[in-house]
């Protein structure tokens, strides 16, 4: 037996629940630098952890995640003009307390980051950026906002994150709050109380397909610690699970959901990864619209599709794609089983020809070739809003 | 879960039960732990052979893959097709039930180089020590 995650030897930066997640027993990974959960075998794995998301709750520690705060300079607009300078997204059609994805380009078009872009105030914006990513996103931002009359800040440290994903994510997170979270929409967020901490950013988002909040509290260990406590308390009664990377991982790629460094990176450009509806080549210049226009009229040599095991396999990170004839054609980015769909699932690259729905695609597997199939994506697409849900029951 | 005292163990965690020149092969309950929920599992053909330390079938988790290594060289006798369908036995029963292999030893005096249960439960606690460390 060979374990693929061995210990690394640099010491990885731990978060503010990280004392919770040992006494949890958690089995942890350094992921992009930081000693994170990767599941909680203790309290089922996971399995039990994906399971928990999509039929009920479950908790996350995301505080790993970066927060960069850009506010307007001397003058209204400086902030704006910024953020729209840096990211592909349009932010002004943003209204106040209203969030988008978005991403940061390189001028190649490429990805720095994909980002999810809120907005504050009028000229006030919280962009949350990945952990991996994290200090050269700040430097990106620093230096491509320089001729910009705002101000940029480093929150990162300042917030523990908390994802309360799940159809029972508003239940639970209700019991610990005054504001009426029924009337903040997917994508939307507001400043309300949460465990008598006032003022605290409530976000309908998250990283998993499902509804659900992610909440963003001072990152004071004692006070990270009481509000991990109280979100598992009052989800008790609705069976919440503490749910660590691994779940987070099998519950984004079911939603097919990019993860960068895997779908995204600097060698992918906006089209490949089938991001363009988030990118607003009309809402003016924007570091990487050049390059993408001309990317636009010469067309895409690869593009990334879903793949369903159809052999007895599992296609993983990194291995080749292969046609009928056993050429190389691509790449798997992401693959793993779906606990939801009970499949082999995939994300790939693969030249546009091969990517119509039905195409075979054949996944090395330690040097053999296992057939596969496009499918169409999301693999999988949560069924009715939650509000639509409580009609139905009450009915 | 204990540790059978008549087993005998790698440090790449698999067990080995010789009876009469041939070897029952698993991997142990420690392996299971770590893997977390085993949802794939890859075995040699019947009549091929393995090598000691070489590696002779894959399992795998929803995270991870590792590969099993043959604590000893011989002839794969038979396997246990039933953990192609039910890999979970991997985690539940890893000393019994979730067996893998059977093979005829090609010098059975090599099971002296292994470890014994209480050789093995010093060698795990050990690494336990590390990881919390």
């Amino acid at each position: 037996m060979e374990f693929v995650n061995s210990p690394t030897t640099i010491e990885p930066r731990k978060t503010s629940l990280n004392a919770i997640h040992r006494r949890l027993g958690a089995k942890m990974v350094n992921f992009g630098g930081w000693d994170m959960p990767v599941e909680y075998p203790a309290t089922g794995g996971l399995m039990a952890e994906h399971r928990a998301v999509r039929a009920s709750v479950g908790v996350f520690d995301v505080s790993h995640m970066g927060d960069i705060r850009i506010m307007s300079g001397s003058a209204p607009g400086g902030a704006m003009a910024a953020v729209q300078h840096i990211s592909m997204n349009d932010a002004s059609r943003l209204e106040i307390g209203q969030a988008q994805y978005s991403a940061m380009l390189y001028p190649e078009g490429t990805f720095v980051d994909d980002v999810i872009v809120h907005r504050l105030g009028q000229d006030d914006f919280l962009l949350v950026i990945n952990a991996g990513t994290r200090e050269k996103d700040i430097r990106w931002v620093r230096e491509n906002t320089r001729g910009f009359d705002c101000v940029v800040a480093d929150l990162s440290d300042a917030y523990t994150q908390l994802a309360i994903q799940g159809p029972r994510g508003v239940d639970v997170l209700q019991k610990l709050s005054d504001t009426n979270l029924n009337a903040i929409k997917n994508y939307w967020f507001t400043h309300g109380t949460v465990c008598g901490l006032k003022d605290t950013l409530i976000a309908r988002t998250g990283y998993t397909g499902e509804d659900g909040f992610e909440i963003y509290v001072p990152s004071d260990e004692a006070v990270s610690e009481m509000v991990w406590a109280k979100v598992i308390d009052a989800g008790r009664e609705f069976g919440i699970l503490p749910c660590g990377l691994g779940a987070r991982n099998t519950l984004r790629l079911e939603s097919k959901m990019a993860l960068y460094g895997h779908e995204i990176s600097d060698a992918v450009n906006v089209f490949e990864a089938g991001l363009e509806r988030y990118c607003k080549m009309d809402k003016g210049n924007f570091v990487g619209r050049t390059a993408l226009e001309r990317a636009s009229s010469t067309g895409q040599k690869r593009v990334l599709v879903g793949l369903q095991m159809i052999d007895r396999g599992i296609a993983r990170d990194g291995y080749h794609c292969c046609n009928e004839r056993g050429a190389v054609i691509g790449e798997v980015t992401s693959g793993s089983p779906s606990p939801t769909l009970g499949k082999n699932i995939a994300l790939a690259y693969v030249p546009p020809e091969m990517a119509a729905i039905g195409t075979p695609v054949y996944v090395e597997i330690r040097g053999q070739r296992h057939k596969a199939e496009v499918v169409p994506t999301p693999f999988y697409k949560r069924s009715k809003p939650a509000t639509a849900r409580q009609v139905t029951k009450a009915v | 879960m204990a540790y059978p005292p008549q087993y005998r163990y790698t440090k790449d965690h698999e067990w080995m039960d010789v009876k009469s020149g041939v070897a029952t092969i698993g991997i142990t309950d420690y392996a299971q732990h770590a893997l977390g929920d085993v949802v794939f599992v890859e075995l040699p053909k019947v009549g091929s052979k393995i090598e000691t330390g070489k590696p002779f079938g894959t399992v795998e988790s929803v995270k991870a893959v590792s590969e099993i290594y043959a604590p000893a060289t011989g002839e794969v006798v038979e396997t246990n097709v039933a953990l192609q369908n039910e890999p979970e036995k991997i985690n539940a029963d890893p000393h019994g039930a979730a067996w893998m292999i059977k093979v005829r030893l090609t010098n059975p005096a090599e099971i002296n180089k292994l470890m014994d249960a209480a050789a093995y439960e010093a060698f795990i606690a050990e690494k336990n020590k590390e990881a919390s460390a």
